[in-house]
């Protein structure tokens, strides 16, 4: 598939001297939603930024469509549709107005047709002659979204679309996501909810102190750095853990009524058949086994803990 | 060029205008109408006449540059300082638009807003005084570029302000006293000889007088001099403005 998105040797470094960015290269896909995780003051919002062209870029290239974003900009940015991460709006504007606004900025001509089938999929027609500040958080978020989707962008960013909203609106927020797919809109996503990259993305990169420190496929991702926990629980407390088992790397729970043991599901011989095995010859007697897999959150954490170290 | 992007902006902004257009209208209005008693009829009362003209009439060009500066310095500060302090500049610096295309859509609104006032204000004069215009073309002429040229000051003024009260101070301090300096209420030669020569450094001074002229056919400076410095002034703006885009000066990170 060809790149829709190409970000090369991308780095940033604020008047202050802050280096935010440290040579980028991403490519992102058509068609793909990609979640850009990372934790706060990451370089997320700096790395958008600089590819809409609203900061400029120490040096390195972004391509969008194929199109050079400094010098063929206005292809470039046509493309793109943005959502920035502050709820930043014209509250004595309507709503409809500061759709159409938007669409004109980008070069479209008017099409209030467009508008309003797009109002109506953000369930935003009723309001649409509401003035935005008579408008609820969520509400306005979508206005971001319409506003961000008018001009009929072939490329989303969306900077913490769902951050400190509430769950129910963050359910919305992803099925609009998940139709903006389905239409083949390309969508790059920031978010430090390990929760929303897990149900949404295609592919996961993470970013931390303005370095990626990896792109990859969300599930190849949780196969190859998932861990799996087995807790095998007992029938009576033991007092200390048999040595047969303690050499498995086995280690007893706090309740001493349990055993855990951590194991990679990617490598050929897990050794789940010999535990149970050597569980039996030690005598113990289990009531109940159960199998855990690690989240995205634990692979992100323990990624961000070693770039830190 | 992006002309739908250039419609949009100078709509949205006229929008805004519109909203607020009492407020807009009535303060100039009421203010003229106070300069026309106070200067008009009590002071012009004794003063008669300036190169023949009334004084009445001949303090009509000047009342206008007055509220027509103003306006075009503050509205086009405030049309883009507005998106500045809000957040919503990110739409216009991530837009497919040329700096062309923005000077274009928020001076041009400016600029028609002040020219409207200006006109009104001229419509208030003819209550108070009689007035023949001798020149209306070059009358018209000039206020369109008084306009245009103040708004992109104003531009610049509104990029440059960090708060409200810098975006109201400067034009205040800047403009009101060269307007009252550059012979709005006198003719520049009832000057004694030293200040005549002060007040050649004025930029104003340039405008008023070439407006006057087309007025009344009298002025200060020839009337070539007026255009001259009013053409060098928009192309410094020009050149400011674009040179603020280029390098993103207060704009972008
Ligand atoms: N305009 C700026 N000037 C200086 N430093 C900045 C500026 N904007 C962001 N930064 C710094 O750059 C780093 C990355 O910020 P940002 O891209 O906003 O992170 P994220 O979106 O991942 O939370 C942070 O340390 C932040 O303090
Ligand atoms: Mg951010």
């Amino acid at each position: 598939m060809a790149s829709m998105v190409s970000v090369q040797g991308l780095s940033k470094i604020y008047d202050d001297g802050f280096k935010a960015l440290d040579s980028v290269d991403l490519e992102i896909e058509e068609g793909e939603v990609l979640a850009l995780l990372g934790p706060n003051g990451a370089g997320k919002t700096t790395l958008i930024s600089a590819i809409c062209g609203i900061a400029t870029a120490t040096s390195g290239t972004v391509t969008v469509g194929g199109h050079d974003n400094v010098r063929d900009f206005r292809a470039a940015r046509s493309m793109i549709g943005l959502v920035p991460q502050e709820l930043t709006i014209e509250n004595f504007e309507t709503v409809f107005n500061t759709v159409r606004f938007t669409r004109g900025l980008f070069g479209k001509p008017r099409d209030d047709a467009y508008l309003e089938k797009l109002l109506r999929q953000l369930t935003l027609w009723d309001k649409k002659d509401n003035r935005l500040l008579t408008l609820s958080g969520g509400m306005k978020r979508r206005v971001m979204i319409a506003k961000a989707l008018s001009h009929e962008p072939r490329v989303l960013f969306l900077d913490e679309p769902t951050a400190g909203v509430d769950v129910e609106l963050r359910k919305e927020m992803w099925d609009v996501m998940r139709d903006l797919k389905g239409s083949g809109v390309t969508i790059i996503l920031t978010t430090h909810y390990i929760e929303e990259a897990e149900a949404m993305a295609d592919r996961v990169a993470v970013i931390n102190k303005g370095e990626i420190l990896l792109v990859q496929d969300k599930a190849e991702l949780m196969k190859q750095m998932g861990k799996k926990t087995l807790t095998v629980d007992l029938d009576a407390p033991v007092d200390s853990l048999p040595d047969s088992l303690a050499q498995r790397g086995v280690e007893l729970g706090a309740d001493r009524k349990s055993l855990i043991y951590t194991y990679d599901t990617a490598a050929r011989k897990t050794g789940i058949t010999d535990l149970l095995a050597d569980i039996r010859k030690a005598g113990l007697h289990l009531t109940d086994v159960h199998t855990k897999q690690s989240s995205l959150e634990d692979i992100f954490v323990g990624l961000v803990t070693e770039d830190a170290a | 060029m992006n002309f739908q992007a250039i419609r949009a902006i100078y709509i949205f902004e006229m929008n805004r205008t519109f909203r607020t257009i009492w407020q807009s209208i009535v303060s100039p209005v009421v203010s003229t109408s106070l300069y026309f008693v106070v200067f008009g009829a009590a002071i012009g009362s004794r003063i008669q006449e300036v190169e023949g003209v009334s004084y009445g009439a001949f303090i009509v060009p000047g009342l206008m540059m007055l509220t027509v500066l103003m306006q075009s310095v503050s509205n086009a500060g405030f049309g883009i300082f507005f998106p500045k302090f809000t957040g919503t500049i990110y739409e216009i610096l991530s837009a497919p638009i040329s700096v062309l295309e923005i000077i274009i859509g928020y001076v041009g609104a400016a600029a028609t807003k002040a020219l409207m006032i200006g006109l009104i204000i001229l419509g208030t004069a003819t209550f108070f005084v009689d007035l023949e215009i001798q020149h209306p073309f070059w009358m018209i002429g000039f206020l369109v570029i008084t306009c245009f040229s103040f708004a992109m000051l104003g531009f610049i003024l509104g990029i440059w302000a960090n708060n409200f009260e810098q975006l109201q101070l400067v034009p205040m301090l800047l403009i009101t006293p060269l307007v009252f300096l550059g012979g709005s209420f006198y003719s520049v030669s009832m000057l004694p000889e030293a200040w005549q020569k002060v007040a050649m450094f004025n930029p104003v001074l340039y405008l008023i007088s070439g407006f006057r002229w087309a007025f009344f056919g009298m002025a200060d400076v020839p009337v070539g001099w007026s255009l001259a410095a009013i053409g060098v002034f928009c192309a410094i703006c020009v050149v400011a403005i674009w040179t603020i885009f280029r390098t993103g000066w207060r704009l972008r990170a």
